[in-house]
């Protein structure tokens, strides 16, 4: 192990589920971060001052549509993105239990992101026909990892990847299969398995069920949330599914048109959403459970980034809107009806359970005002 | 067995379709099946015995996992699939897209929309280059002006509005939901009787998809359409469909009302992806250890080929199920299973549906 390592991966040790961190201080604090896409019309704001913390053993579900910024947000503070995207400023602080103090890893030299990533931060990516090489078999993907990562022996690394199927549940008859030869789920579990061979700290998971059938899907997610529980490390979630994330996610950010918009833990969300964005939300999804409610949508699309409009970029589709919502300045304060002052919004004027206001339609009833969802720029 | 035949088990037509009262019937599936050759000695029955029927204005919605089937229905039914057993009708007449011809007549009638939009338009055409062909096709509109007409009242009436500016617009100056919006106006350039739309949703972010729905019903009353909503959400099958037909490896497993079927499933198949669906007032289910619905049976892996294709992952299958195929019996007026072990797996079903007889949707 070189002297100069700043990220020094400590000898493989049993972590105590979830909290072997000490609770004054999140593993990962991204900081007012901004991205943006060069391009010839002007820089795209993909992301635009976010601020997110990540704390041990927890699951922070970031849920937008697409175009919101969520995945642009947990790339760039991975750094992994490439021109035309650009970081503009911001810090994403990451201090993992085995390291002596903490990083910004926007600082990091290659070297110190190489050893960063993948031991500290792994990825679960959405596709995991297209994130799996096609020409290599299961066993022979996980070794590269392994060998890439771990100062491991050959045989050691055989060990290590048959624990890791074990670990997914995935027969070790399968060691010698290729993609194409799993099923969709089976491919994710191997995803997973690749993902945490290293035992990171934080695992980032964007979409990683979106292509599944919702029985697969959830056999999926309760393997996660049970390796969670085992390995304690902690989950970034990413995904547009706000249905999902309510059961699953200790704590959920709300993105939209590259600003976070609403944080807060999943109950506070499910019952006191106080931002109408997700309000929206929370009245997009068909429940299958429970009695049936009449649902609203959010008429309308999104903003175009390349020149947003001034003060909150949800206005043109909320219901509530003033001509106030021109000059708010998007910061995040704390909702003054909650009890929780992590429960924070973006929206100073809308409380929890403010009544929806008139003219909103619902499914059964009637249709979306013509010509709702706009013209594209 | 003391299972549903003590009844008198009778073909699965006998049930009432949900979706019978809001209109005329359009047109009906009858054991269709469809077989697709793999290699020289193998069949995979991609459609199996499948009977339903489409009425006008009402909305039938086809449910189930991918690899079911789902899609070879709907392209069975659009007539660009050959049936290997069954016969399709459409109005009372048998379906016949032999020729040509006949093949567009058929079309100007059932119409298919496709999943994901990005795919299903060309890129390099505008569109109303995309729109002008299908009504210059099956409406004979001549003239330039006349079919310029009509494809701004097709764009007005899936409110791509103000329908000039859409004109010029090539697809990918469109957003997903605009996309989609452009390849419902085009199913129903050639005005027809029946839509088959396959998962017209799924690719759409979740704020813009209950738009689209209340689109694609408010399409269904004004038009009087024969709608076949093919999803893999049951969940949305329960808000937006009169009846709903689950589908497990070729095979319809159950079918029902709505409302009725998702609260109360009978099949084991249906009540696992019930029990599967997001529910967001379960909070911290999925992390509480032991919370895990029956869903373990998932790694059960593929369908059975004989007996019930369900009974590798069913937790009620005994050898009875792994021997003979259960057929789509009646449960009720209006309900049918296909299941051997309706008394265990459903009791509550078949208690409500003796006791109460034909019962309502709730």
């Amino acid at each position: 192990m070189s002297a100069d390592r700043r990220v020094q991966p400590a000898e493989a040790s049993p972590r105590s589920p979830g909290h072997s961190r000490s609770p004054g201080e999140p593993v990962l604090e991204i900081a007012d971060l901004s991205v943006v896409y060069r391009t010839a019309a002007g820089d795209v704001r993909a992301v635009n001052q976010v601020s997110l913390d990540l704390w041990a053993g927890e699951v922070v579900g970031l849920v937008g549509e697409s175009g919101s910024g969520k995945s642009t947000l947990a790339y760039g503070a991975c750094r992994l993105l490439r021109a035309p995207a650009l970081i503009t400023g911001g810090t994403v602080r990451y201090h993992g239990p085995r390291m002596m103090c903490p990083v910004d890893i926007l600082e990091l030299t290659p070297s110190q992101l190489t050893n960063l990533r993948w031991r500290e931060i792994a990825i679960v990516f959405q596709s995991a026909m297209n994130a799996l090489n096609p020409v290599l078999n299961v066993r022979d993907q996980m070794l590269d990892v392994i060998h890439a990562h771990l100062p491991v022996s050959r045989d050691e690394a055989m060990d290590k990847v048959s624990s890791l199927l074990d670990l997914v549940r995935i027969p070790r008859s399968r060691l010698r299969s290729y993609p194409h030869e799993l099923s969709g789920g089976m491919r994710q579990r191997v995803m997973i398995a690749m993902a945490l061979a290293t035992e990171p700290q934080i695992v980032i998971m964007d979409e990683p069920t979106t292509a599944l059938d919702v029985v697969v899907q959830r056999d999926i997610l309760a393997q996660i949330a049970e390796l969670r529980e085992r390995l304690g490390f902690s989950i970034l979630f990413i995904t547009h599914d706000l249905s999902l994330l309510l059961e699953f996610a200790d704590r959920i950010a709300v993105m939209y048109a590259g600003r976070l918009l609403e944080i807060a833990t999943a109950v506070d969300i499910h019952h006191q959403a106080a931002h109408p964005y997700t309000m929206g939300l929370l009245n997009s999804f068909p429940s299958l459970h429970g009695p049936r409610r009449d649902l609203a949508g959010i008429p309308g699309s999104p903003p175009d980034l390349l020149n947003p409009p001034p003060g909150c970029p949800f206005m043109p589709r909320c219901g509530y809107s003033r001509p106030a919502c021109a000059e708010v300045d998007m910061s995040l304060t704390s909702v003054t009806s909650s009890t929780d002052p992590s429960h924070l919004t973006a929206c100073p004027f809308v409380l929890p359970g403010a009544s929806l206001p008139a003219g909103t339609e619902s499914l059964a009833m009637s249709v979306p005002e013509p010509g709702a969802e706009g013209v594209a720029p | 067995m003391t299972d549903v035949d003590g009844a008198g088990v009778q073909p699965s037509a006998d049930v009432i379709s949900a979706a019978a009262d809001r209109g005329p019937l359009a047109m009906e599936a009858m054991s269709v099946s469809k077989d697709f050759k793999i290699g020289r000695h193998n069949r995979l029955h991609a459609a199996r015995d499948v009977s339903f029927n489409l009425y006008r204005s009402a909305v039938v919605a086809l449910v189930g996992e991918s690899g079911s089937g789902k899609t070879t229905v709907a392209r069975l039914l659009a007539g660009q699939e050959r049936l290997t057993a069954g016969t399709i009708r459409l109005d009372g007449k048998p379906v016949d897209v032999s020729s040509r011809g006949a093949f567009r007549r058929y079309k100007s009638e059932v119409q298919l929309v496709f999943q994901d939009p990005f795919a299903s338009l060309n890129p390099v055409h505008t569109v109303s280059h995309h729109l002008e062909r299908p009504v210059r096709l099956h409406q004979g509109k001549k003239s330039k002006e006349q079919v310029r007409a009509e494809v701004i009242a097709l764009l007005e009436q899936v409110r791509l509005i103000p329908a000039r500016q859409f004109l010029g617009k090539y697809p990918h100056e469109l957003s997903g939901g605009q996309r989609q919006r452009v390849s419902f106006a085009r199913a129903l350039a050639a005005r027809p009787s029946v839509l088959l739309a396959d998962e017209p949703v799924s690719m759409l972010d979740v704020s813009i998809r209950l738009e689209m729905l209340a689109l694609l019903d408010d399409l269904r009353q004004r038009l009087k359409l024969a709608l076949l909503y093919i999803t893999h959400d049951i969940a949305s099958a329960r808000y937006f469909a009169d009846e709903i037909l689950v589908m497990y490896a070729g095979q319809i497993v159950e079918r029902g009302p709505a409302e009725d079927l998702t609260q109360h499933p009978a099949h084991p198949y249906t009540q696992l992806l019930v029990a599967s669906a997001p529910d967001p007032d379960d909070l911290g289910g999925m992390l509480r250890n032991g919370s895990r619905p029956a869903a373990q049976r998932t790694e059960g892996g593929a369908p059975a080929t004989v007996g019930c294709p369900f009974s590798p992952r069913c937790p009620f299958a005994d050898d009875r199920c792994r021997q003979e195929n259960p057929a789509l019996a009646r449960v009720s007026s209006i309900r049918a299973a296909a299941c051997w072990h309706l008394d265990i797996a459903a009791p509550d079903v078949l208690a409500r549906s003796q006791g109460g007889g034909a019962q309502n949707t709730p």
